[in-house]
C-alpha cells in the first residue's frame, strides 16, 4: 500500500578529498513514501541538511558525493537515479519533481524583483507552453493557496513581512506541483506563532496536492506532532528510524531518548531535566565505533570498537522501525 | 515563600525605549518626528536568588530591555533602581561600577568572544577590570581556575589556552558565563543564552546557571522566545508583546493558566508533542491566532494587541489597559496579572 516516491541508498558525502576529506553523510538508507512527511532530526553539523542537497545534487564544493543511489519513482513513468542525471534532465528533474525550501528562506528571494516576476520565472522556465495569461492565473492561485492575496503579486521582498516572505517561499517551491517537497528547516526564523499558522497551512496543502515532505529541523517536538515519520542523525548517520507516535512513547537509542529529554515540556508535572552531557562530536576526528558512544550512558566495550548497522530491532518485532544500536533488545535479527 | 521577601537588586519602572526614524527628503518640511516605541512602561523587580523570564516573540523589545538595565542604551523616560538607588551612567567609571554588579551574557558565543585571544586573556581581562585578579600571578591563576571550575570545565587547564574556534558552542557559552562571573555581580541578564546552542546541550546550560543562581545567589533575568524553558527555568514569567507587558506572575501560574489573549496564543501554539490534536487539524475559531505583531512606529492605540484579539471590545481600541491583579486562590498564584479589560470585573483592586 505504501509506494516508494524517493529512495535513497548508500548515500555518502565527503567534503573534500583524499585525507583531508570529511565524511558528512554515511551510508544513508532511507526511503520517502507518497504522501507522508518524513521529519530528519538532528544537531547541528549531524549532516542532515548536507544530505538534502545532496540528493538534489545542489552540493556546492567540495561537497562530494562519494557513493550511493538515490531512485526517484515518478507517479507514472518509469524510475530512474537521480545521480545519473544529465544536466538538461537534472534541469527538468529540479523543482519540477522535488523542490527545496531553503534555510533562512525568507532571504533567499532576490530583494530586485518583484514576486510576480520570481514566481512567473520559475513557471517560464519549466513549461514553456504556456500563455502569460495562464501563467499569472496560476501564480495568483498559488499565493492564494498559501495564504497571500492576488493583490501581493506586485510587491517586492521588503514590502511583505517574515511570515509572508516564508509563504511565498512556500508557494514557489509548489507552483510547478512537484512530489517532493524538501524543506530545510523552514520555521527557524520565525516565531511560534507563524511557525505554527505555517505548518498548519502546509499540512493543508499536502492533503490536497499530495505530495511528499521532507521536513529537516533540530526540533525534535515540532516534529513529534507534525510528521509521520522521524528519522534521526547523529555524526553523519541514521541512528533510529520510526513512526512518530512510536519515537516519542518508545525511543529505543539512547540519542533519540536524550534529545526528546532535552525539551522542557509545556505541560505535565515539571520535571529535572539533564540534557545530554558533552558535545556533538568532531567529524574531523570521529569516535570509533558508535559515534554516540563517548556521550552515552549505556556504553560497553563493544560500542567503541563496532559501527552499529541500522536494523529492525529483535525486540520489536516491527519492519517500521530501525535503529543503530549494540544494547541488547536493539540488535538486528539474524 | 512569597514573592516579596527576597533582597531586590534591580527594578525598573516604566522604563521606556523610543528610538528616533531618520527622516527622509519628504518629512523635511513636517514637524512630526516620528519613533519606534521600541519599549514602553516596563516595571519589573529582579530579586537575589531568583530567576525572572521575560518571554516575547521577535521584535517584542525583549532584548532592548535588558540593553537597557545593562545601561548600554540610554532610556527615554522612566527609572532603574539598583538597590534602591536611581542610577543613570553614561560610561567612564559610573559604567564600571555598574557594571561589576550587573553583568550581561549575549545570545551569540560565536560573536561575543574574541577568535584571535584565548579563553586565559577573556577571564583575566574581566578579572583585571574588575579588581580581582589578585596581588600575584599564582593568585589570578587561582582565581582563573576557580572560574573555570564553577562553569564546570573542568579540567580547567585544558581549556585555559584553547582559542574559542576549539571549543564548542556550549563550551563557548560557558566561557562567556564564567567572564561575566568574574565581575563577581549581583545581577546577570541574560539575554537568549542557549538560543544559539544544540538542543542537546541546552539544558546543561540552563542547568548550570541555575545552579549558580543558587549558589552565589544571582538575580537573573532569562531572556527567551520559547515560553517552555521560562517555565522549566524561572520563578517568575513576563510576558512582552509589541514594546509592553502583557501578563506577568510566577512560571507555573502563567504557562498554565494564561490570562492575556496573547500569553494563550502563544502557548496554544508552542510544540507540543503531547497534544492530541494535530497540526492540520482544525483548532476551535477563538483559540486560532492570526494578523502579525503591529508596526512599532505607529503602534495600535489601546492594548496594542487588539487588532489581532479575538476578545477585542470597543474599548481595547481606545484605552490602554492597566494591570489587574488577578484573584489568587493560594499563595502560589498570587501577584498574577494582566493587561486586559477583559479582566477589569474580577480585578482585586
Amino acid at each position: 500500500m505504501k509506494e516508494p516516491v524517493l529512495e535513497i541508498k548508500d548515500f555518502c558525502v565527503d567534503y573534500g578529498l583524499g585525507d583531508q576529506g570529511v565524511q558528512a553523510v554515511r551510508d544513508v538508507t532511507l526511503t520517502l513514501h507518497r504522501g507522508e512527511v518524513l521529519g530528519l532530526a538532528g544537531e547541528s553539523g549531524s549532516g542532515k541538511s548536507t544530505l538534502a542537497y545532496g540528493v538534489t545534487r545542489l552540493l556546492p564544493p567540495p561537497g562530494v558525493i562519494s557513493g550511493g543511489s538515490v531512485v526517484y519513482h515518478p507517479p507514472n513513468g518509469d524510475s530512474y537515479d537521480v545521480m545519473a542525471l544529465n544536466d538538461a534532465e537534472l534541469r527538468a528533474f529540479r523543482w519540477a519533481e522535488t523542490s527545496i525550501v531553503f534555510q533562512g528562506a525568507m532571504n533567499s528571494l532576490n530583494p530586485v524583483h518583484k514576486v510576480s516576476t520570481q514566481m512567473l520565472d520559475v513557471i517560464r522556465a519549466h513549461e514553456p507552453g504556456l500563455t502569460p495569461q495562464a501563467r499569472t492565473a496560476r501564480a495568483q492561485e498559488m499565493l492564494k493557496l498559501v495564504g497571500i492575496s492576488a493583490d501581493r503579486m506586485d510587491a517586492y521582498p521588503h514590502q511583505l513581512s517574515g511570515g509572508m516572505r516564508q509563504r511565498v517561499m512556500i508557494g514557489m517551491a509548489l507552483v510547478l506541483e512537484p512530489q517532493i517537497v524538501i524543506m530545510d528547516e523552514p520555521t527557524t526564523a520565525l516565531d511560534v506563532v507563524m511557525q505554527r499558522q505555517i505548518l498548519a497551512q502546509l499540512v493543508e496543502l499536502r492533503e490536497r496536492l499530495g505530495f511528499s515532505v521532507l521536513f529537516i529541523t533540530h526540533d525534535l517536538s515540532l516534529l513529534v506532532e507534525f510528521s509521520d515519520r522521524i528519522a534521526i542523525m547523529y555524526g553523519g548517520r541514521i541512528v533510529e528510524e520510526a513512526r512518530s507516535a512510536d519515537l516519542y512513547k518508545d525511543s529505543l537509542h539512547p540519542y533519540s531518548e536524550g534529545l526528546l529529554k532535552s525539551f522542557p515540556a509545556l505541560r505535565g508535572p515539571r520535571r529535572e531535566l539533564a540534557g545530554i552531557p558533552g558535545s556533538p562530536p568532531d567529524l574531523r576526528g570521529m569516535p570509533s565505533g558508535c559515534s554516540f558512544h563517548p556521550r552515552c550512558p549505556h556504553a560497553f566495550d563493544r560500542c567503541s570498537a563496532e559501527i552499529p548497522v541500522l536494523g529492525v530491532p529483535s525486540a520489536r518485532n516491527d519492519p517500521d522501525r530501525s535503529v543503530a544500536c549494540w544494547l541488547p533488545g536493539r540488535v538486528p535479527v539474524g | 515563600m512569597t514573592v516579596t521577601d527576597t533582597e531586590v537588586v534591580l527594578e525598573a519602572d516604566g522604563l521606556t525605549k523610543h528610538f528616533p526614524v531618520r527622516r527622509g527628503v519628504r518629512d523635511l518640511l513636517t514637524r512630526e518626528r516620528k519613533v519606534v516605541h521600541a519599549v514602553d512602561d516596563i516595571r519589573l523587580t529582579l530579586r537575589r536568588g531568583r530567576v525572572t523570564a521575560l518571554v516575547g516573540e521577535s521584535g517584542s523589545g525583549k532584548s532592548t530591555v535588558a540593553r537597557l538595565l545593562a545601561q548600554l542604551y540610554g532610556r527615554t523616560s522612566g527609572d532603574i533602581r539598583l538597590h534602591g538607588d536611581s542610577v543613570t551612567v553614561k560610561g567612564g567609571r559610573k559604567f564600571r561600577a555598574y557594571c561589576r554588579r550587573v553583568q550581561m551574557i549575549f545570545q551569540d558565543p560565536f560573536a561575543s568572544l574574541n577568535p584571535t585571544h584565548t579563553v586565559r586573556y577573556h577571564l583575566t581581562r574581566a578579572l583585571k577590570i574588575h579588581g580581582r585578579s589578585g596581588d600575584t600571578a599564582a593568585e589570578l591563576e587561582a582565581n582563573l581556575r576557580d572560574l573555570l571550575l564553577r562553569v564546570q570545565l573542568t579540567p580547567p587547564e585544558r581549556y585555559l589556552d584553547k582559542f574559542p574556534h576549539e571549543l564548542s558552542g556550549g563550551q563557548r557559552q560557558r566561557v562567556s558565563i564564567a567572564r561575566a562571573l568574574g565581575a563577581d555581580p549581583e545581577a546577570l541578564l541574560a539575554d537568549e543564552p542557549v538560543s544559539m546552542l544544540d538542543v542537546s546541550i541546552r539544558l546543561g546550560v540552563l542547568n548550570l546557571l541555575r545552579d549558580l543562581k543558587e549558589r552565589l545567589n544571582l538575580a537573573i533575568l532569562y531572556i527567551t522566545h520559547d515560553i517552555a524553558s521560562a517555565r522549566y527555568f524561572a520563578d517568575e514569567t513576563l510576558v512582552m508583546y509589541a514594546g509592553r507587558m502583557v501578563e506577568g506572575g510566577d512560571s507555573e501560574t502563567v504557562t498554565q493558566n494564561p490570562a492575556h489573549p496573547y500569553t494563550r496564543l502563544l502557548i496554544e501554539s508552542a510544540p507540543d508533542p503531547d497534544r492530541l490534536d494535530r497540526v492540520g487539524d482544525l483548532q476551535p475559531p477563538e483559540e486560532r491566532g492570526t494578523g502579525e505583531p503591529p508596526s512599532l512606529i505607529a503602534p495600535p492605540t489601546g492594548c496594542r494587541f487588539h487588532p489581532r484579539c479575538v476578545h477585542a471590545m470597543p474599548k481595547c481600541s481606545t484605552d490602554l489597559p492597566p494591570r489587574f491583579e488577578l484573584p489568587a486562590n493560594d499563595d502560589s498564584n498570587r501577584g498574577h496579572w494582566a493587561a486586559c479589560w477583559l479582566y477589569e470585573e474580577g480585578a482585586a483592586k
